[in-house]
């Protein structure tokens, strides 16, 4: 009986070689292709502006563009365009309300957006369940977490996709790869892979987490406030990972409230005001004010980096 | 069926503090990947670690299976203390395993369903009527035993479908969809069999279940079986473990644990085989064939639960059910499914029961049956809670249950008092639970 029943059987590897996003040279065909694609959406949808990567030649592993969401009446998300790039870390910045929660949600096809297009590493997708998402290679840690706190750490690793052997599980090899996976991490300080969820700290179990969005061969991985409930060294531990993780070339979103956090990881900040994308900037242009101004105003005070 | 003893948590209270490396922002600060702590954790614990981690373990509320066994020492010694003749008797022994069967089998079921945080208060009466529905197969339809038990089984996955689904799909507590069936099933197995009447059992296969006994050598065959095969597993399992350098129990361990294993079946086999006829003309012994019956659908259960992606994702859904529907676990087909093994063991249960008494009376499965079983659940570790629990826990609780049925029967006890009795037997165990979990919570497990 196999109640996860999806089609792909996950890929798993360990975290120290990354499988790069496929890019230019993958299906999808070369960047500038996708490029003209932009371009014509560009001019379909009225010349909203896009921002331009850091890397000019790379495809975003995650592009968003002209994202509405409603529920009811209230509109959620207004034409929000959003992109992730390989080897970088993003920042999600926004105040209560922004529409953070709800941008992670449509990414991860818990909720499905109601206008907008999604594109994955340059072709265009459906993600209309959170497996959709999972089989692309987009993992979510949320910040509840989702551990079941009476499995172990490998158990809870592989839940869903656990490794079989005719009809038994593979624990060896679930076992070895656990421990490949969270060495990679760097993860120093959980004893044992063996230990249950219930017995790990704050910290630990985020780590966990993280790990378990790593170990298949996922592309994309948004964190939803990894640190909200850490304290200063814990907080300093997973950020490091953070940037591992990306470093290591995957697209990692990362949703804070931390304006310290975000400057010491991110490579670029996207900042949300009332549903609407205000800016995606390369960190290094900004300073910790005008991200301020950015999510409390909607402004920078800057015009060129407003909209 | 294993002691459960991996000793986990060597490290307690992580030093998270020693981190020499500061991230250094946006622009890729140097990370060094410094050598992880699990190459130092490629190691198994000695006897005194496990053992220490044991007793650490048992203090946080990790109890396991030693309530029951203290129980069952317990009651052993009270009985024979106050019944010396006869409670340890041949014949009681043989008794006591045959009472304990149907007991058994309904916790085993039961526990499936337990594991869940979910409750089914309707497999005992499911049990009477999957019992009375054989029954007129097989006494009033002539139908063959095979026909007859497959029908029986085939009700109780019926019945346990749709509990699982009103309760999964329609999302009604499941205390409430049981507790409807609970009295619904119980009228129709009156208009089966009609009121005040009881059904006759006479078929041979049937009845033999649990009034016959598998001839003696057959019995130690089987025993040793068992043993031989419980041991390689073990010792397999450790040698794997061991040549891949993965998280293992102390051999030392290991070894006490089969031979644990192996002593109390082979006592129980030599027990069991003993001559305790009454009469020295004619020999009875043996042991009885609901046993066999019993230690195989432990071996399936077991291995279902603890070995299969089916097993792990029960106790996922038990754990935290969100997690494991976002871990893309199909939790509505989980629910389904182990109302639907309750019920056909309970079915199986049934018939053990009928093949007991040899017939079905309208009262079969009704009364104290379903309380006994979620006793021995408990009794046997089995968390109400949800998460927590395994097949064995069915085993030893189905002993310390039917015990404590056999020696307040042998005390002459009043009928009111052997329902307090195991009223209060009942709450102590869910005392218990409730005690280990909330000391499980405050010491951080």
């Amino acid at each position: 009986m196999n109640p996860a029943g999806n089609g792909r059987e996950p890929v798993a590897r360990p975290i120290g070689f990354p499988a790069l996003p496929d890019g230019p040279d993958g299906a999808s065909g070369p960047w500038n292709a996708a490029d003209t694609l932009t371009d014509h959406d560009r001019l379909a949808r009225g010349g909203a502006a896009r921002w331009e990567p850091l890397g000019m030649s790379v495809t975003p592993a995650l592009d968003l563009r002209g994202i509405g969401k409603s529920y009811g009446s209230v509109k959620v998300l207004d034409d929000v365009a959003f992109s992730a790039y390989p080897g970088e870390v993003t920042a999600l910045v926004g105040d209560n309300g922004a529409g953070k929660t709800t941008l992670v949600k449509c990414i991860g096809g818990i909720h499905p957006f109601d206008t907008g297009e999604y594109r994955f590493e340059g072709r265009p997708v459906r993600v209309g369940s959170p497996r959709d998402a999972t089989r692309l290679g987009i993992e979510i840690v949320h910040q509840d977490l989702a551990l079941c706190e009476n499995l172990d750490i490998v158990e809870n690793l592989f839940l869903g996709r656990e490794r079989r052997r005719g009809l038994a599980l593979d624990e060896d090899t679930m076992e070895e790869m656990a421990r490949t996976t969270l060495s990679g991490l760097s993860v120093r300080t959980m004893g044992s892979v063996r230990r249950r969820i219930s017995t790990l700290s704050g910290g630990q179990r985020q780590t966990v987490a993280i790990a378990r969005a790593v170990l298949w061969d996922s592309k994309v991985v948004v964190l939803d406030e990894p640190a909200a409930a850490l304290g200063v060294a814990q907080t300093q531990q997973v950020l490091e990972i953070v940037r591992r993780l990306a470093d290591r070339g995957l697209a990692v979103v990362l949703i804070s409230h931390n304006m310290n956090d975000v400057f010491a990881v991110s490579d670029r900040i996207a900042a949300l005001y009332l549903g609407r994308m205000v800016a995606q900037v390369s960190t290094a242009d900004v300073t910790h004010r005008q991200v301020v101004e950015l999510i409390t105003s909607g402004t920078s005070g800057e015009p060129g980096k407003r909209r | 069926m294993s002691t459960d003893i991996p000793g986990d948590g060597v490290a307690k209270g992580p030093d998270l503090t020693k981190r020499p490396d500061l991230t250094k922002g946006a622009t890729g600060g140097t990370m060094t990947l410094a050598d992880s702590d699990f190459a130092t954790d490629r190691r198994e614990h000695d006897m005194r670690s496990a053992l220490l981690d044991y007793w650490h373990r048992i203090k946080a509320g990790e109890l396991g299976a030693l309530p029951a066994v203290l129980g069952l020492i317990s009651l052993v010694a009270l009985f024979t203390a106050l019944k010396p003749d006869t409670f340890l008797s041949k014949g009681n022994m043989a008794n006591l395993s045959v009472q304990a069967l149907p007991i058994t089998i309904l916790a085993m079921g039961l526990v499936f369903v337990l594991l869940l945080g979910e409750i089914d208060l309707a497999a005992g009466v499911a049990s009477g009527l999957c019992a009375a529905v054989l029954a007129k197969l097989i006494t009033d339809a002539g139908q063959p035993w095979y026909t007859a038990v497959l029908s029986g089984v085939a009700i109780g996955i019926v019945i346990g479908t749709s509990i699982g689904w009103l309760v999964s799909v329609l999302r009604i507590p499941s205390f409430v969809v049981t507790l409807a069936f609970f009295l619904g099933l119980q009228g129709v197995t009156l208009r089966l069999i009609g009121e005040g009447g009881t059904v006759p059992v006479r078929d041979d296969v049937i009845v033999a279940l649990s009034n016959k006994n598998m001839p003696i050598w057959l019995g130690w065959a089987l025993a040793g079986v068992c043993v031989a095969g419980y041991t390689a597993t073990q010792l397999l399992r450790w040698r794997r473990q061991h040549v891949r350098r993965l998280h293992s129990k102390p051999i030392e361990f290991v070894v006490a644990q089969c031979a644990v294993v192996a002593a109390a079946l082979l006592i129980s086999t030599y027990v069991l085989s003993l001559d305790r006829a009454p009469s020295p003309l004619i020999t009875l012994g043996g042991i009885p064939w609901g046993v066999p019956l019993v230690a195989a659908l432990l071996i399936v259960c077991t291995f279902v639960l603890g070995r299969t992606a089916y097993g792990r994702h029960i106790y996922a859904v038990g754990g935290n059910s969100e997690a494991a529907r976002r871990a893309g676990i199909n939790v509505t087909r989980i629910r389904i499914s182990v109302f639907m093994i309750a019920s056909g063991l309970a079915a199986v249960s049934g018939i053990v029961a009928a093949s007991r008494l040899n017939s079905v009376a309208t009262s079969a499965g009704g009364g104290n049956t379903l309380l006994y079983a979620v006793g021995a659940a408990v009794i046997g570790g089995t968390s109400l809670f949800g998460g927590r629990g395994k097949a064995r826990d069915a085993v030893l609780g189905g002993l310390v249950i039917a015990l404590i049925d056999n020696g307040l029967g042998l005390l002459g006890t009043s009928a009111y008092l052997s329902y307090l009795i195991t009223g209060l037997v009942l709450l102590l165990a869910a005392s218990i639970d409730a005690l280990a979990r909330r000391r499980r919570s405050s010491a951080g497990r």
